[in-house]
Formats: structure tokens, sequence, C-alpha cells
């Protein structure tokens, strides 16, 4: 049976009854079939079934339990986007692209649970009149903080629907007040090989160059959605999910969204960024969701998204130009042709 | 009672140890993917499992011989058919769900892939050729056959070559893996030297006659 469910005009997937599963009812299922654990046949055959996905299975001790700390925020809820099916947070929090901390998708939740993020730095310099340097407390205080719940489409053709909170990137910028030269915003994560161990890895950290940076144009840096995010579901940002503060950049492919940053720089010149410099056929610049321009190596044209539901899920949906942003991008780009700066 | 074993109870012994390690995991993997358990994104793991289990497997299947030779233990060929069935199962599962499971059975979008990306492309020549090596490998083809079933399965050694490049070319950036893995092709075909070397003389001396 397929139920359309009720969406807004900018997102329309048709996802079964069965898949839109209460989170702690999720949890529940999860719990009882990692203490029914019985098939122990071990992943002799293929060696890339990880330890939490045998949870239960080989291992006594409970890799779920994250020992990181997050700490709940207060902020204004999101009441725009409710119609949004939200990916589980469980889900969110153990699939992540951080290869600072391992290049496949369970390994940041495995390795990053004793990074330190308090104390933290983040500068803010280059092109403007007052560069600022915050730290840990300034980060979820210093501008109120409101729920964002937002699409996120991988380039790898997989999206999540993730609340986030945090506050516009325009305001930060307001403060730094940026001269006439700004014209691209660079964004660092954190280069700390050993809190980071895939920086130190060639084989751990996927063969990319490190730090890791990405950049924007300054308009879409002052664009209104796009955030710096503090925290999602609530609370504080686990590591593997860039704590302490990230950026979120709703209409372009998930690399753009830097992690874990210290330095954000205004600049006159497009810089380089990590993935255009590793492939610039594959990955470009600007990055933006668009299905009618293929990854060399697969499709762009649709998407799976990530909900509840297992290996049946008929979650493949359409994907939208500017991940159904459009109205709010659009305009951005309107003289661009988008085939060429992808 | 130290009755030693039969050479026929060995054969039996390592089938059964076989089907355990290869059917086994499988059984896991759908088990965790279908009920959510497989992290968040069950499907991106089973196609990644089923991938490598396959080229495990032919890797194992092609080392079976060396070793036998080494240990002289003849009766080790015996099992060669099972492994080789069982990389076919895996890569058979893995293309499966690719369409079933990531494409959901949008099947234009499938053909499309296949003709346009090259390792999709790559992919699908070697699970054509898995197949075929797979069909005739049932006693009453094989003695139909005669000699051009050994001819046959010398594609084996493309398999594995085709295979370590599908690999190597569909990962984003992390090529230490795949690399490794063509290094122990070569290596595997390393051992069969002399025959690869006159396989591909003959093939030479019969285009050019
Ligand atoms: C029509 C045939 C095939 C298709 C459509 C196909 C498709 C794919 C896809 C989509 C991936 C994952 C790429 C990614 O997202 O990272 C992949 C990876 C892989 N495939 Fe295939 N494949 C095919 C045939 C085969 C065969 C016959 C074998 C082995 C006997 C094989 C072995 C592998 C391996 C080892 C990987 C890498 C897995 C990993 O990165 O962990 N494939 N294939």
């Amino acid at each position: 049976m397929l139920i359309k469910t009720q969406s807004n005009s900018q997102s329309n997937p048709a996802i079964r009854s069965s898949e839109i599963t209460d989170e702690s009812v999720y949890l529940q299922r999860r719990q009882l079939i990692k203490t029914m654990g019985f098939l122990g046949a071990g992943a002799l055959i293929g060696s890339t079934v990880s330890k939490t996905a045998n949870a239960g299975f080989f291992d006594s001790k409970d890799n779920d339990s994250n020992n990181f700390k997050t700490t709940p925020l207060k902020f204004t809820a999101d009441k725009d986007n409710l119609s949004l099916i939200k990916t589980p947070e469980q889900k969110v929090i153990s699939h992540n692209n951080f290869y600072e901390f391992g290049a496949q998708k369970h390994q940041p939740a495995e390795l990053a649970q004793n990074f330190n993020v308090d104390p933290w730095q983040l500068t803010i310099s280059g092109e403007c009149d007052n560069p600022i340097t915050l730290d840990y407390d300034d980060l979820t205080t210093m501008f109120p903080l409101e729920e964002r719940i937002y699409r996120l489409r991988c380039v790898e053709a997989w999206s999540m629907v993730i609340p986030w909170v945090g506050f516009s990137l325009a305001n930060l910028l307001k403060k730094v007040a940026p001269n006439s030269s700004a014209k691209y915003v660079v964004f660092e994560t954190l280069h700390d090989p050993k809190q980071m161990p895939g920086q130190d890895d060639r084989r751990l950290g996927g063969g990319i160059n490190y730090p890791y940076v990405e950049a924007l144009r300054l308009d879409e840096a002052m664009n209104p959605l796009t955030l710096m995010s503090v925290g999602l579901y609530g609370k504080t940002l686990p590591p593997q999910n860039g704590a302490p503060i990230r950026l979120v950049v709703p209409w372009k492919y998930g690399f753009k969204s830097v992690k874990s940053i210290v330095s954000i720089k205004l600049v006159s010149k497009q810089p380089a960024t990590t993935w255009q410099k590793l492939a610039a056929s594959e990955y470009g610049f600007y990055a933006n969701v668009n299905p009618n321009h293929d990854h060399p190596r697969w499709s762009q044209a649709s998407e799976r998204r990530i909900t509840s539901g297992g290996l049946f899920a008929r979650n493949r949906i359409e994907t939208l130009p500017f991940n159904g942003y459009g109205e709010q991008v659009a305009h951005m780009y309107k003289d661009m042709d988008l085939s060429k700066y992808y | 009672m130290s009755k030693k074993l039969t050479t026929s109870n060995k054969v039996l012994i390592a089938k059964v140890v076989i089907h355990l390690a290869a059917f086994l995991p499988l059984l896991n993997l759908y088990y965790l993917a279908f009920y959510d358990q497989l992290g968040a994104d069950p499907v991106q793991r089973v196609i990644h499992f089923t991938g490598i289990g396959a080229f495990n497997l032919l890797l194992v299947t092609l080392i079976v011989s060396p070793i036998a030779k080494k240990l002289k233990q003849g009766y080790f060929l015996q099992v060669r058919r099972l492994l080789g069935l069982y990389t076919f199962s895996y890569a058979f599962m893995h293309v499966l769900n690719f369409l079933a499971f990531d494409l959901q059975f949008a099947w234009s979008l499938f053909f499309n892939e296949v003709v346009e990306r090259p390792y999709i492309t790559i992919g699908m020549i070697t699970f054509v050729l898995l197949a075929a090596l797979a069909v005739t490998s049932l006693n009453s083809i094989k003695r139909k056959m005669g000699k051009s079933w050994q001819k046959l399965h010398n594609y084996s050694y493309l398999i594995a070559i085709l295979v370590s490049v599908h690999f190597y070319w569909s990962v984003k950036s992390e090529l230490i893996t795949p690399l490794f893995y063509m290094l122990l092709t070569l290596v595997l075909l390393a051992f069969r030297y002399t025959k690869l070397k006159a396989l591909i003389l003959s093939m030479f001396t019969s285009k050019t006659r």
C-alpha cells in the first residue's frame, strides 16, 4: 500500500506508512534483536560488515552507547517544516561522512567519541573590519538559536531530513563586517591528527588532504538559509556530526557543509576546496544539488531518503533542483550555466 | 577407533565448513538488514558486503589449486565448484541488491547505468561471465562441453582482473583497499604464470593466423 504523505510543496516523498516508525519503537526493536543475538557465523566472507552492524552478535559490550555527552539547547522551534518526515536521530548520528574519523560511514560514530570540543576557538578573520574569535560558550550564547528542519542531500545520492539547531551565518558575518574586497568565505575544519586519526592515516582518512577546506560565495554565505549549526534534535552536536559548530547549506551537496570549524575567513578570490582539488570533474566548487547534472559515475536524478524501515523501504524519490530550495536560492545563479558551474 | 579419515570424508567436512562460512553470514546480513539493524543505510551495507564477499570468495576459489599442488592434497580440488558457485551467488545478490534495493526496480535507470557508467559496465560483463561459469558447472554440461569447458573456465582469471578494476573504479577516494585487492589478484595470477603465458600466446597466434 502506498500512501502519499502530506508534505509541503518542496518535497514529495512517497513513503510507506510502515516506515514512519516512532523513534522509541525503533530503538526498542533494535534492543530486542540485539539481545536475541544468535547468528554468530563470523563475517569472514565480507569483511566490511562492521562491529556496529553486528553489535550483539559478536560483542557483549554495547557499541551504541556514545560516551560523548551532548547537552540540551534552548531554541525556537521550526513550525514551518513539520510535515517533513525526519530521519531518526539514531541514524543521523551513526551514518556520517566525516573522513577525519574514518572514511566508512559507521566509523565516525565509533572513533569520535573522545573528541574534545571544550575549549574551542573559532576565528573569523580576513577581509573584514571586526575580526573576532569565539570560544566554546560563545557558540551557543552569542545569537538566539533556532531550529531548522532541512533536507540533506549527499553527493552519493542518499538523503536525510535533520532538525538542526543554530543561527544564520549572516548574523555572524554582519558582526565582523566584511569589507569591499570580501567575495568568498572559506571554512576550515580543525587539524589535529592526535584527535582525528584519519588525518594521519591515508587509508582511514580516505585519501583526502587535510585540513578540510570548503568555501561559499559571499552572497551564498549571507543567504538566510545558510546555517551555522551547533546542535541537532534539540541537543548540542555529537562529534561525528561536526561538534561543536558546523556549516549547513541545504541546497548544496553535503560535502559543502563542513564540520568542526576553527576558521572562517573572508577572501577576495575563489579558493581551492578539498573535494574539488581531489577530483574537479566529479566535485565542483558550487556543488548545488542538480538532478540534471550527473556525477560522472552515478545518476543524480533521484535519491534514497533515509528514514526508518529496513531493506525493503521504498524510499527512492526524485531529486529536486537546489534540493527543493530553489525559491530561496535560484536567483543567485540566474545568469550562470549550471552544467558548467556544477 | 582412530580410523583415518577417508578422502571423501575430508571433502565432505571441507564442504560443510564452506557452507557454514559462506551461507550463515548471508543469513545474518539479510536478517539484520530486513529489520533495519544494519546501520542507517542497510542498502549500501548489503551492496558492499556482497560485493566484497564475492571478490573474497573468488580469490579463495583461485587459490585452491596452487595450495593443493603445494600440499599435494589433490582432494582440495573437489571444493572448487562449491566455492565458485558461492562466488556467483554472492555476485548475484550483489547485483540484485543494486537493482532491487538501491534502484528499487527502476529498470530504465538500471539499463542506463549499465551502459553509461564504465564501472557498472565492467561489473555487468563480469557478472555475465560468472553466470556462464556457474551454469556450465553442472556435471552433465561439463561432460558435453569437452575441451571447450576448460577454455571457458579460464575466464576466471579475466573475471578476477575485471572485479579488481570494478572495485577500484567504484570508490570515491579511499584507494588503498582496492589497490591491495588488485595486488592480491596479481599475486594469484602470478602462481599461474606459465599457464597464462601459454594462454595469451595461443590467443595471439590464433588471431594473427
Ligand atoms: C551488473 C553488475 C554489477 C553492478 C550493477 C554492480 C554495482 C556495484 C555498486 C553500485 C557498487 C557500490 C559502489 C558504491 O556505492 O560504493 C559496487 C561495488 C563493488 N562491487 Fe559491484 N556490481 C556489479 C557486479 C559485480 C561483480 C560481478 C562483483 C564481484 C564478483 C562485484 C564486486 C564489487 C566490489 C568488490 C565492490 C566494492 C565494495 C566495497 O566498496 O566495499 N560487482 N558494485
